[in-house]
């Protein structure tokens, strides 16, 4: 035993060792190639949704129905920030990439919970965070990638942290920023903007996984000359929105990737009479041009602020007998969307409501163009109630599909509506442009807002749905154990669900409500779970608006915080 | 715009704007030193002596009389404006303001003492997250933030009724001058937000 005094003396000398051993850069990294992102090794998660389809799917089959029972924390750490904690814990052999609100990129070690190294960013004192979330990184080659909330995307050295290049997009300045995470495929890293409530022209850009370099940049809005900037009166299309704020998929026998566009602004559609293309719509965007080589449009001359970022599932579908190459998007508006993708471009199958939906009156059977009741289509001087509210029937958390059981999982609200009347506004350069004023309602009688619902592609018919009296803003993850994980509810639990009947199998109470998409990895031989718990953004705006429909308070307490499980031994 | 000195204050506001606009275009090196000069003064803070003028819509950049302002009105958006050299100093958005007039009786007491004739001038930047305090509820008489629906009551120091708003917006105190809404200090408490996740980090940060 050393003598007490030694002990003082080494005390500061020990301090310093460890000091050093957390400044070491990383241990070994694993580049992340192309081949890769096509083809993942099932231990890994190495992008937004796992796989360029989107799925959000893991062949993981170690935690099953069977023992998920046993599923336990095994490390957390605290992101020591607040707001809406909504990106994934990707990980790639070992190493682990968390993005939180305010641009903040944790690394760890993913089995035991060391921190590797941490970027910080500190935001421009003019910058107007409208939300602050971060949706996740990219990885490609031995860089991480993150788009930032003054608009920029910044590229990391995967082992240190230490920046290689950062590169402005846009002026912050001028209404845009971005959240979501970048799409990196052949040596591209694709970003999309948001500002739909800001007056901004949306638009995906492609820039050089290397230098940072733009390689090329799509608008969402046509300008003049192009197809479809006639469905915008006037000027209306420099100001008109189509954000871009979700991951796009990819399809790399097509290489073609397919974006979720958002609203057009103001709010109400009798500002900017027209279709409003590409507003609400999904685009495909050739990988090498930039070219749009295809597209369809949900709903047109949008009024309810129903953005349909998320992008649409690539899953294959039975159509008259033969297997064809779908898009599926569980909509904001409330509709399921199955569309067929080619070469040629993009075709309607079919739609159907998934929640109570009370604007459109048809959907053409082939073009898949809805029809409106004018009564629920809000407009300057008409004040009207609409389900589902302006959050839709699904906002962006993610639904994901399971080819075990061949389902498609959506986090769904239900029971909610908006009222909603146009107000005539002034374009001010990065400033609110909703031109709307709105309230909130719950259906009378209602027993529960959140859903988490299956439906089976085969039939196209819904096989489950669980109800929670909370609204659901669960991003949800399906694994090769049969497991549904998500949880999205003021509760704070995160829950695990046996994907082929529904039934609930565990639940563990978090810090805060979890917004955060939900992974699963392997190290050494052993299955993990990953999520983060902070309560934050649009899921605290609904949360407020339904206390005050209701005149109840319900307090989530905020702080991120990454959440690791496994199983215990037996 | 009821002061003869604010017209005047006004025009001398737009032409100087119209010079500004040909400035450096010239390339003449003395032009463009002073435009270095003029962008400090655009983006320095309020001075006490300055007056208001409308920050948007088409009286945009001329001063605000005490007329301009209603009780009960929805507030106006304005950036302090330099009466002796009529520059508008809406170099940063961190300077805009927003301006209301209320019920002199219903003033709190702090707050009363910063009025000018009932006006009260506040920073127009969310304490929350920054965004714009551009919404007003006619019933209640408060400011709201349209980003997560903060709200703030005017007639006592802009502190926070409802929301995720942290604190207070930063007030500016006014006072009449031979009849011009003016200035009278600086703002008084934080303009804008402060970013969570600045927690001390036992380490060397990454960059």
């Amino acid at each position: 035993m050393l003598d007490r005094t030694l002990r003082s003396a080494l005390a500061p000398l020990a301090l310093l060792v460890s000091f050093a051993a957390t400044a070491q850069p990383a241990r070994e990294y694993s580049a992340v190639t192309d081949a890769r992102l096509v083809s993942p090794e099932a231990r890994n998660w190495l992008m937004y949704r796992r796989t360029y389809d989107s799925w959000g799917y893991s062949p993981l089959d170690k935690i099953t129905t069977r023992n998920v029972a046993r599923l336990v924390p095994v490390w957390s750490a605290s992101t020591g920030t607040t707001e809406g904690h909504q990106a994934p814990p990707i990980v790639n052999d070992g190493i682990m990439f968390v993005t939180t609100p305010f641009n903040q990129v944790l690394a760890f070690e993913a089995k035991s919970g060391e921190l590797l190294w941490r970027y910080r960013r500190q935001m421009p004192p003019d910058i107007r965070m409208g939300h602050p979330t971060n949706r996740g990184v990219a990885l490609y080659g031995d860089k991480v990638y993150m788009a930032t909330s003054d608009a920029k995307v910044v590229a990391l050295d995967a082992k240190s942290g230490s920046v290689v290049w950062d590169v402005a997009v846009e002026d912050y300045n001028g209404g845009y920023y971005m959240t979501l995470a970048p799409l990196a495929v052949r040596g591209k890293i694709m970003v999309g903007v948001s500002g739909g409530e800001r007056g901004i022209r949306g638009f995906v850009v492609a820039l050089d996984a290397e230098s940072g370099k733009q390689a090329w940049k799509t608008y969402t809005i046509p300008g003049p000359g192009e197809p479809g900037n006639d469905t915008w009166p006037g000027d209306s299309w420099k100001t008109g929105g189509a954000p871009v704020w979700i991951t796009g998929s990819y399809d790399p026998d097509l290489h073609m990737t397919y974006w979720g566009t958002g609203n057009p602004g103001p709010w109400t559609g009798d500002q900017r009479p027209g279709d409003n293309l590409y507003t609400n719509s999904v685009v495909a965007l050739d990988v090498e041009t930039g070219k749009l080589s295809g597209h369809h449009q949900y709903h047109w001359n949008d009024s309810w602020d129903w953005d349909e970022v998320s992008a649409p599932l690539l899953i294959d579908l039975p159509r008259d007998g033969r297997t064809v190459h779908g898009l599926v998007h569980p909509a904001r508006d409330g509709y399921l969307w199955f569309l067929e993708r080619a070469a040629s471009g993009i075709s309607f199958i079919s739609a159907r409501p998934y929640v109570t939906q009370n604007v459109f009156t048809s959907v053409d059977p082939r073009t898949g163009r809805p029809a409106y009741d004018d009564s629920h289509k809000p407009a300057v001087g008409h004040k009207v109630t609409f389900c589902p509210s302006l959050w839709g029937g699904k906002d962006w958390p993610p639904a994901a599909y399971s080819p075990k059981t061949g389902y498609l999982y959506i986090p769904a609200n239900e029971n909610l509506c908006s009222i909603m009347e146009g107000e005539e506004i002034e374009y001010r350069r990065g400033q609110q442009f909703t031109g709307a004023v709105s309230d909130f309602a719950v259906a009378e009688g209602a027993d529960h807002i959140g859903e988490l619902q299956a439906w089976n592609l085969k039939t196209g018919e819904r096989a489950w749905t669980h109800e929670f009296a909370s609204p659901n803003w669960g991003p949800v993850l399906t694994t090769g154990g049969g497991l549904v994980f998500e949880g999205g509810t003021t509760d704070r639990y995160f829950r695990a669900f046996d994907g082929a009947s529904g039934k609930q199998l565990w639940q563990y109470r978090t810090n805060s409500g979890i917004t955060g998409v939900p992974t699963t990895f392997e190290v050494d031989g052993v299955q993990y779970v990953a999520v983060q718990s902070g309560w934050g953004v649009d899921a605290q705006g609904m949360t407020g608006r339904i206390d005050r429909a209701r005149g109840t308070e319900t307090i989530v307490p905020q702080g991120g915080v990454v959440w690791v499980f496994a199983l215990a031994a037996n | 715009m009821s002061n003869p000195d604010d017209l005047e204050l006004s025009r001398r506001a737009l032409r100087r704007r119209t010079v500004l606009r040909a400035g450096c275009a010239a390339a003449l090196a003395g032009a463009c030193r002073a435009r270095a000069d003029e962008t400090d003064e655009r983006s320095a803070p309020p001075q006490a002596g300055d007056a208001l003028a409308f920050a948007f819509g088409p009286s945009a950049g001329t001063v605000i009389g005490p007329a301009d302002l209603v009780i009960g009105a929805k507030q106006t958006l304005a950036y302090p404006i330099n009466r002796a050299s009529g520059l508008v100093r809406d170099g940063t958005r961190l300077n805009q303001l927003i301006v209301v007039r209320v019920d002199p009786e219903k003033l709190a007491a702090d707050t009363r003492a910063r009025a000018a004739d009932g006006v009260v001038a506040y920073s127009g930047v969310c304490s929350h997250t920054g965004c714009d305090v551009t919404d007003w509820i006619a019933a209640a008489q408060h400011f709201k933030c349209p980003c997560h629906e903060s709200e703030f009551d005017p007639s006592d120091a802009a502190r926070v009724v409802s929301g995720p708003a942290p604190w207070q917006l930063a007030a500016l105190p006014l006072k009449i001058v031979d009849g011009a809404l003016t200035i009278a200090g600086p703002f008084e408490g934080k303009v804008g937000f402060a970013q969570p996740g600045l927690d001390p980090f036992n380490g060397p940060p990454s960059q």
